[in-house]
């Protein structure tokens, strides 16, 4: 098996009493795309910037390409590193031209290789055009492909995101996140993205580590992060949904107050003992036909869809996704059905 | 400018309804008082189409040449000498952490509460043949020891690098605050080690800010008259003054005059033009930042060099001014003194309220008047801030002197009365002169309080329910009392320092603090210059701890 790119083994990262992150560990693959997602201070940033080589770490190690460039008391500075970075406010050189900023780092390579590294890079960014402009002419848009371009034109080894699109128009991210992926792939590169929005790290990334107080919750894929959430935190954190009382029947079924839920469960329980179930939105399905009801408590017009929140006989309230001809008032009581194949459940908090 | 008349009603336009159909009354003041401010400048350019050849000839000859070397060499070696140690100090305090870096970061502006001849006059003191230092190093060593002579072009720029770069340093460091490390870390990621991403990307991305703060030291240094005159190094400002007081050719002083204003004319385009290209160059954020950490024996260092500064810039001369004043105080106090504090504090006061009101006339009229006229009027009647004090006081001269001849002509044919000097040598003429070169002073904060209250601000006061006049009171006046009051305060300052104009247009033997320190040092009595300069430095610490306290509270 190829060496990871990246390996961060155990990090702990503290500014005197207080620590930022402890015990951190996590491995990139050639290629992949991966991102730290979390709510704001829970340490994505500085674990980016640790990795970048920008802080020091008090304990544990940070290997790239399988060589150790950080550990407690040594560290190899960014700029030996062969890493690339795309900053939050990406930072471009007001003093160059679009040009002249990616060519920045191709210090080394001869006039005219370099001459054509930018214009592979302003042609894959779309940029060609906008070569002889200065960064306050450009659109926000256009500077994070500046941003961007810049980053990837040493071919780093490892690429970091530092929110790459926090500071652009909410109407503008999903399709530039579509945009960078495609971009990365087309070069193959290996990068770290660094995010606070689900939908940025779902469309971005092929892995995601859920972080929240400098300790990782859950690496895994957009899909199981959703679905087989490995805690309450990640469970809370990712999507929509509630927690309703369940009681284990057998190794695959739960039954709650709406039926039995059948399916793989993330994790076993005892046969017998009193669970919390985890329903998404979509595992509640609108049905005119069940005899189960709900009342309307709440609803949020979604365009195709209307969000339901509903009371459940037993008092407890919980979400369902109905398409949006299916038009009820507040108050009313619709008929539900069950509908998943996968169990999420929690032992209760103590 | 359609845009422009075709926008929701101003603030101004909500307060001043009232005089709403009389809207060319504000532009009526506004060119009335650009077209007085304007006079001195114009007078002065009115030089240039009354060429004198006996004039020209003898200024070609004798006098340019070597005001035109000493001027350059003034302003190569300040610019270099301010450029070096602001852009270094500023780096130093911005991105690294060395021991006492706090206290240094804002101590680095001090020598800006010392008027430039006072550092200059100080030096010579101290640093001369019979100075202490040259006394105290031959009684140890005996006899003959070589020493630097400080009455020497190396000397003056000297004096004037230590008086003058707290410009650089302000402006170069509020660059590297706002970017200096986010810039060195993005040239790392791209594979520069820091001194390279020093020199590649963070010095020339603070470019436009260095820049801006080499021509206003530029602008200060071709300006300067007290310094250059304490050290008998002759620029065009103490030409200006001489042929005038000395030779009594008032029309070569206005030749004079109008090189020197060419000369700054010159320097505010560019400044101008830098100040556009900062406009458009982003700072990005100053967040937190977390500055680097320097070892070992570089800490210390970089402690000395911050240190050494501060104390050859203010420590240093305060020190000995106070030992001058004490030794003048016990001798014999000049009770003069008390007078020549008086009248300083009540022509900086007066003129901070005068051009406080005028200021305050023309930022309402700049809100409620779009139009071109008005704009291009009011940017005019702020200009007098750099023309130097040498030049208005000739511009201003020459005026003053025709309308009193004038007057007098028209005293005695109608009135048969013998008047001849009735504005000449008056304190309203010296008012106005102080109007004409401060008011962009007062103005500019107060335009930028102003640019604060957006029309929405106005209408959100109005629409819970306050009146124009309530307003007024409670919106408007908080906001631009700040504003407001950092103006006045660096008005009054100014004027307390302002040497050229006072000494040109004072009524005769009206002497202020400026006028007795270039009175004393002019015969070399640093002793008696002393107190008038403990008073000066004193006012100049005022706006220092204003701005640092207000910096703080933002």
């Amino acid at each position: 098996m190829p060496v990871p790119i990246l390996q961060v083994r155990g990090v702990i990262q503290a500014y005197g009493e207080h620590s930022v992150i402890h015990g951190l560990s996590f491995a990139l693959a050639k290629g992949r795309i991966g991102c730290l997602l979390g709510p704001s201070g829970s340490g994505k940033t500085t674990t980016l910037r640790c990795i970048a080589g920008f802080e020091a770490i008090s304990d544990g190690e940070i290997l790239l390409s399988g060589k150790t460039v950080s550990r407690a008391g040594y560290l190899v500075p960014p700029e030996l590193r062969r890493i690339g970075m795309v900053f939050q406010d990406y930072a471009l050189f007001s003093h160059l031209t679009v040009a002249g900023n990616i060519a920045f780092g191709l210090g080394l390579m001869a006039k005219s290789e370099r001459a054509a590294r930018v214009a592979d890079l302003l042609s894959i960014v779309g940029l060609t055009d906008a070569q002889d402009k200065f960064p306050h002419q450009l659109s926000g848009g256009q500077q994070q492909r500046v941003a961007l371009a810049r980053a990837l034109a040493p071919e780093p080894e490892l690429l970091l995101l530092d929110e790459p699109f926090s500071s652009l128009d909410a109407d503008l991210r999903p399709r530039l996140s579509l945009d960078v992926r495609a971009i990365l792939k087309q070069q193959n590169a290996t990068a770290i993205l660094v995010t606070h929005d689900q939908q940025e790290a779902f469309a971005l990334a092929d892995e995601i580590g859920v972080i929240n107080d400098g300790a990782l919750m859950q690496w895994d894929t957009a899909y199981n992060l959703y679905h087989r959430p490995a805690n309450r935190f990640v469970a809370d954190f990712i999507g929509q949904g509630v927690f309703v009382n369940g009681t284990v029947l057998t190794e695959k079924q739960v039954e709650i107050e709406l039926g039995i839920l059948s399916g793989e469960a993330a994790t076993q329980y005892a046969v017998g003992s009193r669970v919390d179930v985890l329903l998404r939105p979509d595992d509640i399905v609108h049905d005119d036909a069940s005899p189960l009801q709900a009342e309307v408590l709440n609803k949020a017009f979604r365009g195709a869809e209307i969000l339901y929140t509903l009371k459940l006989p037993s008092g407890s309230t919980a979400l369902s996704l109905v398409p949006s001809h299916h038009n009820h008032a507040i108050g009313e009581k619709i008929g539900i059905r069950l509908e998943a194949d996968h169990i999420v459940a929690f032992t209760k908090p103590a | 400018m359609e845009t422009s008349t075709a926008r929701a009603p101003t603030a101004g336009a909500f307060i001043f309804s009232r005089t709403r159909s009389n809207s060319s009354g504000w532009r009526l003041a506004v060119l009335l008082t650009a077209l007085l401010l304007a006079v001195p400048v114009l007078v002065v350019f009115s030089a240039f189409l009354s060429p004198e050849r006996d004039i020209w000839n003898h200024l070609l000859e004798f006098v340019l040449p070597d005001l035109f070397v000493n001027t350059l060499w003034l302003v190569i070696g300040v610019g270099a000498g301010t450029a070096l140690l602001g852009v270094s100090l500023a780096w130093l305090t911005a991105l690294y952490d060395f021991p006492g870096r706090g206290f240094f970061s804002w101590a680095l502006l001090l020598p800006l509460a010392v008027p430039s001849y006072v550092t200059a006059f100080v030096s010579i003191g101290l640093l001369d043949f019979a100075g202490p230092l040259q006394t105290w190093l031959r009684e140890i060593f005996g006899g003959q020891i070589w020493f630097p002579p400080i009455r020497s072009t190396g000397g003056v720029i000297a004096v004037m690098t230590l008086a003058l770069y707290p410009y650089v340093y302000l402006l170069s460091r509020n660059a590297f605050l706002s970017q200096g490390k986010r810039t060195l870390e993005v040239a790392q990621s791209l594979g520069l080690s820091r001194s390279q991403g020093l020199f590649r990307a963070a010095l020339p991305m603070a470019r436009p800010w260095i820049a801006g703060g080499l021509l206003l030291v530029f602008m200060e240094t071709l300006a300067d008259f007290g310094a250059v005159a304490a050290f008998n190094y002759d620029t065009f400002t103490t030409a200006i003054y001489k042929t005038w007081f000395g030779m009594f050719s008032l029309s070569a002083a206005a030749q004079l005059a109008l090189i020197l204003i060419v000369m700054v004319f010159v320097i505010v385009l560019i400044e101008q033009h830098l100040r556009a290209e900062v406009r458009y160059t982003e700072t990005g954020k100053a967040g937190r930042q977390t500055r680097f950490a320097l070892r070992g024996t570089r800490r210390w260092l970089a402690s000395f060099y911050a240190a050494l500064v501060l104390s050859a810039g203010f420590i240093v001369p305060v020190i000995q001014l106070l030992m001058w004043s004490s030794e003048a105080s016990v001798d014999a106090f000049d009770p003069r003194t008390l007078q020549y504090l008086w009248r300083s504090l009540a022509l900086g006061g007066i003129a901070a309220v005068l051009t406080g009101a005028v200021a305050l006339v023309l930022v309402y009229a700049n809100r409620r008047q779009t139009d071109v006229t008005t704009r291009a009027a009011i940017r005019f009647a702020t200009f007098g801030y750099a023309v130097p004090g040498a030049v208005l006081g000739v511009g201003i001269f020459i005026p003053v002197a025709w309308l009193d001849a004038q007057l007098s002509v028209f005293a005695k044919t109608i009135l048969g009365i013998d008047a001849s000097q009735v504005l000449q040598g008056t304190v309203l003429v010296m008012l106005l002169a102080y109007l004409v070169r401060f008011l962009a002073v007062s103005f500019n904060p107060l335009d930028a309080a102003m640019q604060r209250i957006t029309p929405s601000t106005e209408e959100a006061a109005r629409s819970l329910g306050l009146d124009s006049k309530r307003v007024l009171w409670r919106v408007h006046l908080p906001i631009l009392r700040s504003g407001l009051f950092s103006g006045a305060i660096l008005v009054f300052v100014d004027v307390m320092k302002e040497m050229p104009i006072t000494l040109m247009t004072r009524p005769f033997g009206w002497d202020t603090l400026a006028v007795r320190i270039f009175e004393m040092t002019s015969e070399g009595q640093w002793e008696r210059a002393a107190p008038p300069a403990v008073a000066l430095v004193l006012a100049g610490l005022l706006p220092i701890i204003w701005l640092n306290r207000h910096a703080e509270k933002c």
